[in-house]
């Protein structure tokens, strides 16, 4: 796929029929640390794994507001990201300012896609390298739509993006047909078991993920650290195997004496895990 | 062949008064309710007052289409700020904000004459007054609109420390209680009333304070 004739500029097109930039642009995506979003008729939860480039520095911002209704998370080249994350705010902001009411996510995403394509169409542009699951409500319910350096755009019920994001993707396959009823909790659960099968063994902590979520009558903000860790230890992830099925309540009643056991051992050394209650 | 003048004005009077008045810890900002043009009165029930931030209100009198595009930018430019810094803009940056966007049409300017009014970073009452251009200060009460030459001299009278016409005024803001402040501005609205013929109907109170934001009414002559 790499390093050919055809690969110099965005405005090259090969023999295939292929645009290299704009496929290039997307592998910069695929490098990105994972993000997630799934969405139920009421909700959407944005979350995302929290990547720092060393352990002295702190981690990349991930998850941004656009206006009370959307909020977006990305993967790939975080400035890019959030050059885009500005436009989307400034088109929200004006276009309350004109019409007195809220863009709806819809018309919002296809201005992104629209831009997104003005890049794969210049000599003297490159395509932006960032993906963005875009979550928000609006008249028609809840929505989440994944924007891609390419200028295309999709509706997901659940998607998941970045490294390892295929793992995250296999868990979502199996639970998708439940999230449209999901409740918000129940919601919130899935992002951060789907969140940590992307983890690969890493453990799940509040200080390693970013959790977000936006609903009826309730405004998209991000989850602060401690409700997060609270989710974390209410539904046993720390280091336990997610729920085969929806029969989990004998299953979680067992789970949670192993895991008392497990984080028993773990819990004096790690100071960012909330003690558990015994 | 005369210079031809203009015969349409793209401004109109819609009259009306706003008051404010700084306390230790608390800020009132009152305006009345009466919209009018000419010797008409348009709505008896017209809010002049929005709450711009967490603790900063502003009260306009003049050209309130001219008002409400004014509240308008400055709301939208206020959710950039939050966007941008995480947090609520302060009094003082909404002041100076103010300024700024009023002298940006310093050659078509806002025929809006404002009032800030709110609490400063230290949780003390703060009131900005401006003119039509952006030209403000900090003080502690003001009066704008077409009762104000009827209520500044008596809040001059009244509320004698925090008078600028000290040069400087011996108290940055008055002395008065929050209780005390309100029926004073309640006094300042039913004498202007009384004369002045663009103000009555009814009289919008907002309160702020460390405890957050309160509304009272109070009815006007409707005269």
């Amino acid at each position: 796929m790499f390093r050919n004739q055809y690969d110099t500029d965005v405005t090259t097109w090969s023999p295939a029929g292929r645009l290299f930039q704009v496929e290039y642009a997307m592998e910069a995506v695929k490098q990105g640390s994972a993000a997630i979003g799934l969405r139920s008729k009421s909700h959407v939860v944005l979350a995302c794994v929290n990547k720092s480039n060393s352990e002295l520095s702190s981690h990349q911002k991930k998850i941004f507001k656009v206006d009370d209704h959307i909020g977006v998370a990305i993967s790939g080249l975080t400035a890019d990201g959030r050059v885009l994350s500005r436009y989307m705010r400034n088109e929200c902001i004006n276009y309350f300012y004109s019409y007195e009411s809220q863009l709806p996510v819809g018309r919002l995403v296809v201005q992104l896609a629209d831009k997104a394509q003005v890049c794969t169409q210049r000599s003297w542009k490159r395509p932006y390298g960032v993906g963005l699951l875009v979550g928000g409500l609006d008249e028609s319910g809840a929505h989440l739509y994944y924007n891609c350096p390419s200028g295309n755009y999709f509706e997901y019920q659940a998607f998941a993006i970045g490294s390892r994001s295929q793992a995250a993707k296999t868990y979502l396959e199996r639970k998708f047909e439940t999230f449209m009823e999901s409740s918000r909790e129940n919601l919130i659960k899935d992002a951060l078991f789907a969140l940590r099968e992307t983890l690969q063994g890493e453990k799940l902590t509040s200080s390693t993920c970013t959790i977000a979520v936006v609903g009826v009558g309730e405004a998209f903000h991000i989850l602060d650290q401690e409700t997060v860790q609270a989710l974390i230890n209410e539904f046993e992830i720390a280091g336990e195997e997610a729920p085969a099925d929806e029969a989990a309540a004998p299953d979680q009643a067992d789970d949670s004496e192993s895991s008392a056991t497990a984080a028993d051992q773990v819990t004096p050394s790690d100071p960012d895990v909330a003690p558990m209650d015994m | 062949m005369t210079k031809q003048q203009a015969n349409w004005s793209p401004y109109d009077n819609n009259g009306g008064t706003c008051v404010a008045i700084a306390g230790a810890d608390y800020c009132v900002i009152a305006a009345d309710t009466r919209m009018s043009s000419g010797y008409n009165i348009l709505t008896r029930d017209y809010s002049k007052i929005i709450q711009l931030a967490d603790k900063s209100v502003m009260a306009s009198s003049g050209f309130q289409a001219d008002v409400r595009a004014l509240q308008k930018v400055l709301a939208s430019r206020h959710l950039l700020y939050q966007h941008q810094h995480n947090k609520q803009m302060s009094c003082p940056a909404m002041a100076q904000l103010l300024s700024n966007t009023l002298y940006y049409k310093r050659f078509f300017p806002y025929y809006a004459f404002n009032v800030l009014g709110g609490l400063d970073n230290e949780g003390k009452g703060c009131v900005f007054t401006y003119d039509a251009v952006g030209s403000y200060e900090r003080v502690g009460y003001s009066s704008q609109g077409s009762g104000s030459t009827l209520i500044t001299p008596f809040l001059d009278n009244q509320l004698k420390s925090p008078s600028p016409l000290l040069l400087p005024a011996k108290d940055a803001v008055t002395p008065l209680s929050e209780a005390e402040a309100i029926d004073l501005v309640k006094t300042c609205f039913a004498s202007a009333t009384e004369r002045d013929i663009y103000t009555g109907d009814k009289l919008e109170i907002i309160v702020l304070n460390a405890s957050g934001i309160r509304q009272e009414y109070m009815e006007l002559r409707k005269d």
